[in-house]
This record gives structure tokens, C-alpha cells and sequence, in this order.
């Protein structure tokens, strides 16, 4: 059965507690950052971040608005990054039929500079990060081993305020709508960004782009040439788990 | 806090002032939001706009130090437009007291004040009382003596305009906070009041307090699921540590500490227990002698007895009017008064006020011994930038601490709940739980003693202490044992067995407890009830989210206290869809009532506030030191030079040192233009001692910063992002600028005033993160609790040509 994320920002108090679970979840090193006249750190998605809070700011009127976006994959229903690179190298990028998590293995090492670009280029959310280092290319795996185990993932269950929501894609599906419902009655803007072609759905209060550039998808109203051909000799789905679990 | 987390939920209206509750208390927002989902309106009244101003209904920008002025003008809002919950004020506040006929207030000073001493003689802040000793009413509330009138009377000077043009708050601002939150004062809609210490520092900090009590009160919003005045307590475990008494001026179970003029036991309980003559006041604290005894016994065993007033002379004993708080303790230290000390969990020299006087101060200690998790600016104090190590005589003993998942023991959260939290892996290295080190500290001094001699050694060699540390044993002991004997509730106890509630420690030493409040919570017949981990609810306490089988909570599983204010004098609940208590069939069913008494109208009922020793509300205050009502004087470093409510510009019984390190700018001073307030953040906690190792959180949050409006930045030339200098007279800060929307220009009697804010976690030893923020704020204290004004000061702010703290 497909899973789904719920994430309503409407809810979310950018308290951090996913971004900083995911990094112990994952095992990730820290940073070093500097602050540079923002909460946002580090500023962006890398190969130790697999989600990164987004803050924005703006006046509205007389009123304040501050925006929270915590950033991840959204596991597309049909990603693009693996139409680009799902063939490159088997069993290094692999989107499950059974989860519909998008999964990126340690075989990405093997994955151009330049193939991982065009990887990227492909990804209406600018999600994938390349560890110079390793060349490893990583990012959220839908914590495919809880998952696989039957809990939820670890940005899920460190929420405080129910802002991330994981389950069944009916079941989340349903929550979301009926949220937005609600919502909108205080926020006549909210809307859920791209629902149908996610398996990360984003409630958002306000214009998208309040948010972030990337908060909805920036690419998808053409595909480009290399993406046309990739998606010709696309690969068959497989079982994550049968790649993952060798 | 009165009420507990979960029954956030149950609140129709949130008042959060003084707390950035999203922010440093997360999980008090999964109760807010879901309050919210259900209508409640949520109102953030606060200087800057924070995460917890976002997740709000709507946030209200408010210069700090001015919350009395903001909620004196809501008293008067509520009063005038009858906005108050009639039945609750009059039956369970003493609004009909009649109050001392020369009681009087004049010009910002309240009867009594002498001005050399800087202090108030009490003794007209009292009731009349008639013949029988009982105070005199006027439950009609038009006596022009009672307190309802001179609480209007008091409060009618803080008319919107006033308010308006002090805090900086727009008219149109301040009447959709009073209208919304005054809105729960009709029985049936409870109102919530979340504050922490953006209320308790600042000289007017317990006043700030006492004017959300009377708020509450007014609206019948206290001892009522979704009520409440709720102090914010969290991960420090301030909750537990005051109960047993981390603070000088108590002894465990809030019973004061001894002073010199208390030389017996007799001494003592005449002077510390209350007398009430009205027989429906319950007045629990008459039973003080009961729970001292208790202590005592507890304390030195079989050695206490009623012969030698159970050990009582052998407690030390503080001396009358002296004052051991930090900001004494400090001053002391700096004048070479103080040889040495123990400091456990604690990183003062970041998060005390005047850090640059804390640091010099303990330069002049002979030893100091710091148990910690990490070095921190206290552990090194002695080779701080700027001083040569070479120079500074401080011996230092560093005792390497267990972290809390390194131990077992029990944590008492924000709303009394005293849970267990087991051990989850053993302690790295050489390091050991605070208990361990204690016990074996003071065994070793036993030992001395017994072999030695010396002054009063007894005052150690009596006391009943174990050989090693067991966490369980003192969960024990802290509940208490019967000493002999006893039948309690119709069942009979041997000698050695548990206590199973405070109602049976006696006075004649035949019990003991630790810290009486706690009475209950570990006994015969249920084990240690602070592992309970059972969500067993009736459908009653369903509709609430009480939980009476999950942990246990002070006082005897109490989980709403003052909850007999939730029924009407006949014991029906104000309101029936969420009901607390409910007098059913000759008896209490719900949460456990605050004492077994049948309703107030009963013959044998009681008043609801048992712990006031007249059993009422206190609407009218005559316990603190500076006033029974709460009055708005500014913060001692002002950028104003008057205010519209008396020619009292700061608080007439401040507390304050005088150091050469001690310099206070002067109001409206020109060099200093600039409120500064001070705050913790999420991702770091308190001083940061313990975060800023954490790598991850160092990553989400890494170096000091200094939040100003955009206004600022631009009359300032600094962009977001620039590095900077915050300075004034008592030292000097870089910071990075975060110029935001988020704070605003306040307009204060027409004139502009800036307002920055900066967190104080950030230290030395960090590398180049910043350090300490405290260096700016200022060593003046609330006169009540010596808590410093941390949240208030004056600063200037200009860009930096380099930094040198900072990276």
C-alpha cells in the first residue's frame, strides 16, 4: 500500500525537533555553520540535511507573517529523478512500489558529477545533494527502514503538534482535504501543493511562493530533452526492499 | 502551574504573556493548537513576534516591562464593563472584604511606605474583622471600603490612552485583547494564562503575577479545567527543585526557612502558621507544625525526639532581613566575603545578571567545585578571555556529572506530575549522579566529625543517612514513614510502613516525610506511584483529558488545584460539558477535590482557596512586600522618564547592589536609548552549557545574535547579517544582526523607542559563537523574590568594524 506524508504548516511551530531527529535517525554529521541574520541553519538542503526547516518572513499590512516549510523529498507518485537516473546504475536509485519511497543507495556513488546534475535539473523540489567527498547522492528516504518495520517515519513521530503526518495515501489523502477545508476558513489562499503527484503533501496558509521558490513544483510544465529520452528506456518498478535487503 | 499540560486543551482562551511558549516550551502548542482547532482564541502579548506569535490567533507587540500597565488596564476593562463572573467573585474572592479603613494609595505609594528604609510597615493592608475574628463583608460590593471599590478606584487611572502611550500598545490592540479574553468570565468559558520568566524577571516580577491572579479570579478562571495561572516549568526540573527547596528561603514542602528570631520549634510554628477563626475556612497550612515535625524526623531519626524539639536547633539558622539570593551571594563574593562553594548543574557565570561582576567575583573565591557534563564558562572561569590564569588564585575541582538519561529518579513536570524515568545507559567515564556525589560527600564530612569533633558536629553526625545512594530509598523517605504503630482511615500501619497520604503525618513525631506535598506517592498499598503509566479514565475525566492513573501528582494526586472553585456553593459545576468535580449522591466524583468536605453550603462545606488562610481568592494581596495591588513602575534602566500613573517612576522597594561593577543608566538616558531584552531559544537550553556540545543543535542555532527592527538597522546602518557591538554601562556584547519584521518601533508618549533581543546562551567556550549576553543586563532584583530584571535594560547598538567574540 502506498504511503503519504501530511504536512500542515499550518500546525507547525519550526521547532526543529524533525530536522534535528532525521540527523540522529540517519546518523548524519553536523555542520558547521555560521549564523548570517536568520534561524535558518544551515541554510539549505545537504548531504548531511536530509530536511531543512525553512523560515520566511514578510509584512502583511500591519500584520507579521512568518512562514515555516520543512523541507524534504516528496517522493513523487512519478519521480523524474529516477526517469533521469533510475538506469544508471542498478539498484542505486529506486522508487518502491510498495511504500512509494523514492530511495537512493550507496551504489549513487557511482553516479556522474554530470548525471547527477542532470538528476537534479530533473527535480521539481531541487531536492538531491551530492557529497562531493563520496559522490554519494542522498536525501529523505521515508526512513525506509522504520518503515519497512512498521513505524513512522522519525520526523513524524518527533513532532510535537501534529504538523507531519504519515499513513495510508487514502487515509492521508483524506486528512489533508479535510484540513484544507478547515484552514481555509481562516486562509482563503491555503491550498495543498501538488497533492496529486506527491507523496509528500504540503498544506500551505498563503501564496506558495510565500513560502520558498521550491514549495511547489518549478519544472514540471515541460520536460527537457534529456528528460523526454530518459523517460523512454524508464526501468520497471521494483521492491525497494528486494534492492535494499539484497 | 495550576492546571497541567493536557488541560491546556480544555481553554477557550489563552492569554500567553511573558512566554514564548512554542519556542521553549513545544509541547505545551500540541494542547494550544488543539484547543485552537476547537475555537479558542489564542493571543500572544509579547515585545517581539515569535513561533509562538505565528501559530496565534494574533500577536500583540508590548514594551517589555510594562505588563502591569497592559493587565492593570484589562482589571479595569473587566470591572467596568462587568465583564467579571459575579457569582465566583462574590463568593469566592474576598472582592467583599471590608479593607483596613486607613489603608490608602497615594501617588504610586501604598500606606506604610517608609521612604529612608525603603520599606512598607503592613500593618493597615488588613481586613476588619467582627466580633467572632471573621473579616467583615459586603457581598453587595458597593461598601466604598471593600476591595472590589478600591480595586476599581485603583485601577481606574488605567484608562487606554495611558496604557496605550506607555506600552506602546495601539487602543484599538489593547481593547481586542481585554474584550476577547474577558469573554470567559461567564461560568461556562474558561480563560488560560501561560506565562514563564518573561514575567518573573523584572523588579515588578511576583506583581506581574499577582495581576493575572486577579484577572483570573475576576473571571472565575481559577481551579477550572482550561484555567489557570500557569507557570511555564520545563526541562530544568523547576517544578521538582522548588518543591523540595533549591532556594534559600525555604525548606522542603514551602515551609520557610528558619530565621534567627525562631530559635525553637515553638518559635517557629507560632510564627509560621496560620490562624483562621472562621469555621468554614479550611486553612490548611494550620497543619505547618505537623509537616515540620514530619521534616525533622525525616531528617535526624531516631535522634529527633520532643525532648530536644526533634533536632529543630540544630538547623542553621539565616539571619533576619538578610537576603542569600545570587544577586547577594555575588556581591558578597566580590568583596572577599565568601571562601569557596559547590556548584552542581548550574553555569552562572553565563546566565547570571552582570556577568563581568559574577566572573570577577569568583575570582576571589579560594575553591570552587562545578559538577557538569562539559566544561562550560564556569568550570573555566579562570582562563576566560581577557584575564591572565597565571593571576587568578581559584582552585578548581570539577566533579564529572551523570546526564539524565545516565540515571534513574524521578522528574516532577510543569503541572505537579512526578513521573520515574529509568536509567537508560550507564554513565561515561568517571561521571556520577548529583545523589551519589552528595551522599558520599556528606559521609565523608560524617566521618571527619565522628572522628574529630569539631563545631556542633551533631548537626551532621544525627542525621539519619545512608551509606550509598539508592534513588528509590530517598522516593521513599520523601514520602514518608510511620514511626510507631498507627491506625489511619480505618487500617492499620506497623512501624517502618509508608504514609499514605499528608493527612496522616502528625506533629508528636510519629511520622516523617521529606517534603510533605509529596505524602502519597510511594505506598503500601500501590508501590511507586510515580511509575504509573496507566490511561485508565472514568467517562467524566475522558471529556477533560484528566489522567488520575498516569504518574502522580502533588498534592495527593490532585490534578487541578483550587477545583472545588469549579462548582457552584452547592457543589454543581459552573460548567456541566466539562466538569471537574460534581457533589453526586452525598459525594465528590472527578479529580480528587481539594479536601473530602461536603460543598461550601453545607454546614460542614468549606471555602474553595484552603490554602489562603481565610479560604478566599485574594484579590486584594496584603502578602507581598510591595503592595496588595499590583501597580505599574517601569524597569529600573527606563527609556522614559514618566509615567502616566504616578510620579513613582521605578519600584519604590527594587533591590539592588552597589558594587563599582553595579552602574545603572540613568531613565531616559540619552547614551542609551535602546531596550534590550533577554531570551532563551529552542534549540539551546538555558545557559547552553549543556547544548552548545551538542553538534546538531549547534548546527541549527550556531552563534549569538541580536534581533532588531528593520527601522533600527537602517538609523543604525547595519545590515542583516553585519556583525555588531551591543554596549552599555556595565559591558559590551557582539552579536550578529538578525534584522526582522518581527520587531517593531514602539511608540511610547509619542516618542520612538527601539527594542532589541538577544538570547543569553551563547559562551566563550564555544568556539567563537559569542559570548555571554548577561554582560549587558543589570543587578537589580524583584523585591519579593530577589529575581533578577533580566528582561529590561538599556543598551546602544552600532555596527562592528571587527569582531573578535564571534565568527
Amino acid at each position: 500500500m502506498p504511503k503519504s506524508f501530511f504536512i500542515d504548516t499550518s500546525r507547525c511551530i519550526a521547532c526543529r525537533g524533525c530536522q534535528i531527529a532525521c540527523k540522529e535517525w540517519h546518523e548524519l554529521p553536523a555542520n558547521q555553520t555560521r549564523q548570517q541574520g536568520s534561524h535558518q541553519n544551515p541554510p539549505d538542503l545537504n548531504p548531511n540535511n536530509y530536511k531543512v526547516l525553512r523560515f520566511s518572513e514578510y509584512l502583511d499590512g500591519d500584520t507579521v507573517r512568518w512562514l515555516f516549510f520543512p523541507d524534504q523529498c516528496r517522493h513523487c507518485q512519478d519521480p523524474p529523478c529516477i526517469s533521469v537516473g533510475g538506469s544508471l546504475v542498478d539498484g542505486a536509485m529506486i522508487h518502491d512500489s510498495q511504500t512509494g519511497a523514492v530511495v537512493y543507495t550507496e551504489k549513487t556513488s557511482k553516479i556522474s558529477e554530470k548525471d547527477f546534475e542532470n538528476i537534479l535539473s530533473a527535480c521539481p523540489y531541487n531536492i538531491p545533494r551530492r557529497n562531493p567527498k563520496t559522490g554519494r547522492i542522498s536525501k529523505c528516504d521515508m526512513c525506509f527502514d522504520r518503515v519497512s518495520h512498521g513505524l513512522v517515519p522519525v520526523c513524524v513521530k518527533t513532532c510535537p503538534t501534529g504538523a507531519m503526518n504519515f499513513g495510508e495515501r487514502k487515509e492521508i489523502l483524506d486528512m489533508a482535504n479535510a484540513r484544507l477545508a478547515e484552514v481555509k476558513k481562516t486562509f482563503p489562499k491555503a491550498m495543498l501543493a501538488d497533492a496529486d503527484s506527491v507523496s509528500v503533501v504540503y498544506l500551505l496558509t498563503d501564496d506558495p511562493q510565500k513560502y520558498y521558490k521550491f514549495s511547489v513544483a518549478q519544472n514540471d510544465s515541460g520536460m527537457d530533452r534529456k528528460m523526454f529520452f530518459a523517460q523512454l528506456f524508464r526501468p520497471v518498478r521494483k521492491s525497494a526492499s528486494s534492492v535494499l535487503r539484497g | 502551574m495550576t492546571n497541567h499540560w493536557v488541560d491546556l486543551k480544555n481553554a477557550d482562551a489563552f492569554l500567553i504573556m511573558g512566554s514564548n511558549a512554542a519556542e521553549h516550551h513545544p509541547i505545551s502548542f500540541k494542547w494550544v493548537m488543539q484547543a485552537k482547532e476547537k475555537g479558542a482564541v489564542v493571543i500572544h502579548v509579547d515585545p517581539k513576534f515569535s513561533r509562538t506569535s505565528a501559530r496565534s490567533s494574533f500577536h500583540v507587540p508590548l514594551r517589555s516591562g510594562t505588563d502591569i500597565a497592559f493587565l492593570g488596564g484589562m482589571i479595569k476593562y473587566i470591572v467596568e464593563k462587568e465583564k467579571y463572573f459575579k457569582d465566583y467573585v462574590v463568593e469566592y474572592t474576598n472582592a467583599s472584604f471590608i479593607v483596613n479603613k486607613d489603608f490608602s494609595f497615594n501617588d504610586g505609594l501604598f500606606s506604610g511606605f517608609d521612604s529612608q528604609a525603603r520599606k512598607y510597615d503592613t500593618k493597615t493592608w488588613s481586613f476588619e474583622m467582627d466580633e467572632t475574628g471573621v473579616p467583615k463583608k459586603d457581598k453587595t460590593l458597593q461598601d466604598p471600603h471593600c476591595v472590589f471599590q478600591l480595586m476599581k478606584n485603583h485601577y481606574s487611572r488605567y484608562t487606554p490612552e495611558k496604557v496605550s502611550a506607555i506600552t506602546g500598545v495601539s487602543p484599538e490592540n489593547l481593547l481586542k485583547v481585554y474584550d476577547a479574553y474577558s469573554a470567559t468570565g461567564v461560568g461556562t468559558k474558561a480563560g488560560t494564562v501561560m506565562y514563564a520568566l518573561g514575567w518573573t524577571q523584572h523588579t515588578v516580577g511576583v506583581q506581574n503575577i499577582r495581576a493575572a491572579c486577579m484577572v483570573q479570579l475576576l473571571l472565575g478562571n481559577i481551579g477550572i479545567p482550561g484555567g489557570g495561572v500557569n507557570a511555564l516549568r520545563g526541562e530544568p526540573n523547576v517544578q521538582g527543585s522548588t518543591d523540595h527547596a533549591l532556594l534559600y528561603n525555604s525548606i522542603p514542602g514551602y515551609l520557610g526557612t528558619p530565621v534567627a528570631d525562631w530559635q525553637t520549634i515553638a518559635d517557629y510554628n507560632k510564627a509560621n502558621t496560620p490562624v483562621s477563626k472562621d469555621p468554614k475556612s479550611a486553612n490548611w497550612w494550620q497543619n505547618k507544625p505537623k509537616y515540620l515535625a514530619s521534616l525533622l524526623k525525616g531528617w535526624y531519626g531516631e535522634k529527633a525526639t520532643a525532648d530536644n524539639d526533634f533536632c529543630y536547633g540544630l538547623l542553621p539558622k539565616v539571619e533576619n532581613g538578610v537576603d542569600y539570593s545570587y544577586m547577594y551571594l555575588f556581591d558578597r563574593m566580590l568583596q572577599g566575603k565568601m571562601r569557596g562553594g559547590f556548584i552542581f548543574g548550574l553555569n552562572p557565570m553565563n546566565s547570571l545578571a552582570n556577568s563581568n561582576k559574577a566572573r570577577a567575583a569568583m575570582d576571589k573565591l579560594d575553591w570552587v567545585v562545578v559538577s557538569e557534563l562539559h566544561h562550560s564558562e564556569t568550570t573555566d572561569n579562570w582562563r576566560r578571555p581577557g584575564v591572565d590564569s597565571k593571576k587568578i588564585k581559584t582552585e578548581y575541582f570539577l566533579l564529572p556529572s551523570a546526564h539524565r538519561i545516565e540515571k534513574e529518579g524521578t522528574v516532577t513536570n510543569s503541572g505537579r506530575w512526578t513521573l520515574w524515568h529509568h536509567k537508560a545507559i550507564e554513565p561515561m567515564g568517571q561521571a556520577k549522579p548529583f545523589g551519589f556525589m552528595l551522599v558520599g560527600l556528606m559521609n565523608i564530612l560524617r566521618n571527619k566529625y565522628l572522628k574529630q569533633g569539631g563545631a556542633l558536629p551533631e548537626a551532621l553526625t544525627h542525621q539519619d543517612w545512608p551509606k550509598t545512594y539508592v534513588p528509590e530509598d530517598w522516593t521513599k523517605r520523601i514520602n514518608g514513614f510511620f514511626l510507631t504503630d498507627a491506625k489511619f482511615g480505618g487500617k492499620e500501619y506497623k512501624k517502618g510502613q509508608l504514609v499514605p497520604t499528608f493527612g496522616a503525618l502528625a506533629a508528636d513525631g510519629s511520622t516523617s516525610s521529606l517534603c510533605w506535598v509529596y505524602t502519597g506517592s510511594f505506598t503500601e498499598e500501590e508501590g511507586n506511584k510515580t511509575k504509573r503509566r496507566d490511561a485508565k479514565q472514568t467517562p467524566m475525566q475522558e471529556k477533560i483529558g484528566l489522567f488520575p492513573n498516569w504518574a502522580w501528582c502533588w498534592p495527593v494526586n490532585r490534578r487541578i488545584i483550587y477545583n472545588r472553585a469549579s462548582v457552584d456553593p452547592t457543589g454543581k459545576p459552573w460548567n456541566p460539558d466539562k466538569a471537574l468535580i460534581a457533589w453526586q449522591d452525598g459525594k465528590w466524583v472527578g479529580d480528587v477535590p481539594d479536601g473530602p468536605w461536603p460543598p461550601m453550603a453545607d454546614k460542614d462545606g468549606k471555602y474553595p482557596f484552603i490554602m489562603q488562610s481565610m479560604g478566599f481568592g485574594a484579590l486584594f494581596g496584603p502578602g507581598r512586600v510591595d503592595g496588595p495591588f499590583p501597580e505599574h513602575y517601569e524597569p529600573v534602566e527606563t527609556p522614559v522618564t514618566s509615567h502616566p500613573f504616578s510620579a513613582q517612576l521605578s519600584s519604590p522597594m527594587y533591590k539592588s547592589v552597589s558594587s563599582e561593577l553595579d552602574k545603572l543608566a540613568k531613565p531616559g538616558d540619552p547614551a542609551y536609548p535602546i531596550v534590550l531584552t533577554t531570551y532563551s531559544l529552542t534549540e539551546h537550553w538555558c545557559g547552553g552549557g549543556e547544548t552548545r556540545n551538542v553538534p546538531n543543535l549547534l548546527e541549527a542555532e550556531p552563534g549569538l545574535y541580536v534581533e532588531m527592527s528593520q527601522e533600527l538597522a537602517k538609523e543604525k546602518g547595519i545590515q542583516n547579517g553585519d556583525g555588531v557591538i551591543v554596549e552599555n554601562v556595565r559591558g559590551r556584547v557582539e552579536a550578529i544582526a538578525m534584522v526582522t519584521v518581527r520587531i517593531r518601533p514602539f511608540t511610547v508618549q509619542g516618542k520612538t523607542v527601539h527594542l532589541i533581543g538577544m538570547p543569553f546562551c551563547y559562551g566563550w567556550t564555544t568556539h567563537k559563537c559569542g559570548d555571554a549576553t548577561n554582560r549587558l543586563t543589570p543587578s537589580v532584583a524583584d523585591p519579593n523574590t530577589t529575581i533578577y530584571e533580566l528582561k529590561a535594560c538599556l543598551v546602544n547598538v552600532q555596527k562592528a568594524e571587527k569582531l573578535t567574540e564571534i565568527v
